[in-house]
């Protein structure tokens, strides 16, 4: 496995003092294989964007382990050159005060050196129109002259041009028109061919099912339930995904009220301790209780 | 009709020309009226709401007219606009979650904010339409930090049409939203303009499906021009533009089992809008493009309130 999560969980002090804490990460366990994508769903605050900063050693985990290759992931110039994320606000994740070439410059500096200037150059300009950039009307412009779709291809574009294996993709693809999202997530597609592992997090429900191997539902820090994206989707098991799927817009049924949630599998089985494994590899928690 | 918008173009100045982000954008909103506004990211939309609204400093007002309840909007007057935000026209920006000011507790930025425009608190009103999109009152004395993005972007719902605006732009309101809260939020819109907080609504997604379910017409841009406009069901079962008609087959959906197969986008890109060719601004990506398409496609009605820019709809 490339990147592991074993156990890990997330306590925030808050408050004046610290004296409040708040749990945003439960007991995470799951692993990201290269070549696969990962699709990690849940409302807002169930602690997705947390997970991915966990993993880019941008915090540290207040319990368990998260390893890739076998070593503890660490922020540093090493663990980036593997592993990169995009955030969702494109627009607090470029300095305002450099143009889009500056940008791209200091990529090479710092991690691509020994690249001749023609030959980065026109890795860039490859980079660009892998993401459906025209190079010659972004190249020159700062970030506020660029539009939000525009911002969030530059920045796919930068984390290509770093040949790395692993990807947290957070909510990438939110801001995108329907056209340039498939040309994206097509794009993940063929990196994935080549070995491009992807934790892929995102609360469209579409766009998961559409590229991932693998689905993971979130709920307040906890994993609700896991497995095989056509299994997740096909077969959900836990009350909260049904729930969640019957809130997708689609383009030719009126939207679903939420339906009767169903029961507690977990409880049928009269499984306990974790998650109850109810098909190979599909898991699912407990409906009743946050706690059993 | 609540608004007229006729021949607008606005462009941006920069070191090498004009950005052309609106050429010439013509299109009426009805009392009432949802219009729901898509289109390739760069076309312009944002752009069109930031007119309607306050001009940044780059850019430009080159010509046509903004009418809104019979009266001339002055959009290329900053000073004169002021009579008119918050009041007539009201924006909710894309990121506006992010915009909110961090170092003021909620209902302190909401009596400044009113203040700003010489209005007073309505306490009870303010918690009527707290409870309406399903915000408990604590929210007003919590820092912006400490709500989820649901909450933020449902308070600034609130906020923007405290004033009873005729015209509301909701710029991808719902765009970082997970799937339940979307909901909620798309059904609390619906909500204010059927309590008449808002008379009538743009709604920027890039999300087809719930713009289908919200707005009563959609309109569809293309590199600052109008591609086509219709009631919300043909355009989804029906568009005439091929722009349309590709975008609208490029969306996935959950139920489907997609494994290797593959959607298709749209292949290249739109054209630059400092320099925009003539004729259709489709043309190099069309599968129909023809002779007749180096000349601009005028807008035409094809069925009652569907308009359509193409030679060959
Ligand atoms: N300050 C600026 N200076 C120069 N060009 C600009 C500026 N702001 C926007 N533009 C350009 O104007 C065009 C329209 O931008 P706008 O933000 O309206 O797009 P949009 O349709 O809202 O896109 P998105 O869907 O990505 O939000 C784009 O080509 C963009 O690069
Ligand atoms: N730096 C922080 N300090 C305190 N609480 C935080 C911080 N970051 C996130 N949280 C809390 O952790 C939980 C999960 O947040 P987040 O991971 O951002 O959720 P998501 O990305 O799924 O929307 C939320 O309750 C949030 O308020
Ligand atoms: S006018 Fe011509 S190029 Fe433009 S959309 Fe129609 S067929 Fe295509
Ligand atoms: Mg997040
Ligand atoms: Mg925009």
């Amino acid at each position: 496995m490339m990147l592991r999560l074993d156990h890990v969980t997330k306590v925030f002090r808050i408050g004046a003092f610290g004296g409040r804490t708040v749990t945003a990460v439960k007991d995470v366990s799951f692993d990201v294989a290269p070549g696969e994508v990962v699709s990690l769903i849940g409302e807002s605050g169930s602690g997705k964007s947390t997970l991915g900063r966990l993993i880019l050693g941008l915090s540290r985990a207040t319990g368990g382990t998260i390893t890739f290759d076998g070593r503890p992931a660490r922020a540093g110039k090493d663990y980036y050159r593997d592993v990169q994320g995009i955030f969702q606000d494109p627009f607090s994740s470029f300095n305002p005060v450099f143009k889009a070439d500056r940008v791209f410059a200091m990529i090479k500096e710092s991690y691509h050196p020994g690249v001749p200037e023609g030959e980065w150059a026109e890795r860039v300009r490859t980079a660009l129109r892998d993401v459906r950039l025209n190079p010659d009307q972004v190249l020159g412009k700062f970030p506020h002259q660029l539009s939000g779709g525009q911002l969030q291809r530059l920045l796919i574009a930068r984390a290509l041009l770093l040949e790395i294996r692993l990807l947290v993709a957070d909510e990438i693809t939110s801001m995108l028109d329907a056209s340039t999202r498939i040309d994206v997530l097509n794009l993940l597609a063929e990196l994935k061919t080549r070995g491009l592992g992807v934790l892929y997090i995102t609360h469209d429900l579409s766009l998961g099912n559409y590229l991932a191997e693998r689905t993971i539902v979130l709920r307040e820090g906890a994993v609700v339930e896991m497995g095989p994206t056509g299994d997740v989707f096909g077969d959900p098991l836990h009350p909260y995904t049904r729930e969640l799927l019957s809130a997708v817009p689609r383009l030719h049924e009126d939207w679903a009220d939420a339906e009767d949630p169903g029961t507690c599998l977990y409880h049928e089985r009269g499984a306990s301790g974790g998650l109850l494994e109810a098909a190979p590899g599909h898991l699912v928690a407990c409906a009743r209780s946050k706690t059993c | 009709m609540s608004l007229q918008v006729s021949e607008l173009r606005v462009h941006y100045r920069t070191l090498r020309g004009d950005v052309r982000a609106l050429d010439g954008m013509s299109f009426e909103l009805g009392d009432g009226e949802i219009l729901g506004l898509v289109g390739e990211s760069g076309c312009g939309k944002s752009t069109l709401g930031k007119s309607l609204i306050r001009m940044d400093g780059r850019m430009r007002h080159v010509g046509g007219r903004v009418v809104l309840d019979g009266r001339e909007l002055p959009i290329a007057d900053d000073r004169a606009m002021n009579d008119f935000r918050f009041k007539e026209v009201s924006l909710i920006p894309q990121y506006a979650m992010s915009a909110l000011n961090p170092t003021r507790k909620i209902r302190r930025m909401v009596g400044e904010l009113l203040r700003s425009r010489g209005a007073a608190l309505d306490a009870a009103e303010l918690e009527r339409r707290m409870d309406q999109v399903g915000l408990p009152r604590e929210v007003l004395d919590r820092y912006p930090i400490e709500l989820s993005g649901g909450m933020k972007q449902r308070m600034v719902m609130v906020i923007s049409t405290l004033l009873d605006p005729s015209l509301l732009i909701a710029d991808e309101v719902t765009s970082a939203l997970d799937v339940s809260t979307q909901k909620a939020v798309a059904r609390a819109l619906l909500g204010f303009r059927d309590s008449g907080y808002v008379k009538s609504m743009i709604f920027v997604t890039h999300d087809i499906a719930l713009t289908h379910h919200i707005a009563d017409t959609i309109m569809v841009m293309y590199a600052g021009r109008l591609a086509e406009k219709a009631p919300a069901d043909a355009l989804v079962k029906a568009p005439r533009h091929p722009y349309t008609r590709l975008l609208v087959d490029s969306l996935p959906e959950v139920g489907v089992r997609y494994a290797e197969r593959r959607l298709e986008g749209i292949a290249g890109s739109p054209p630059s809008l400092l320099d925009p060719p003539p004729g259709c601004r489709f043309r190099a990506r069309c599968p129909l493009a023809g002779d007749e398409c180096a000349e601009e496609p005028p807008v035409a009605e094809v069925a009652p309130g569907h308009h359509v820019a193409c030679w060959k709809a």
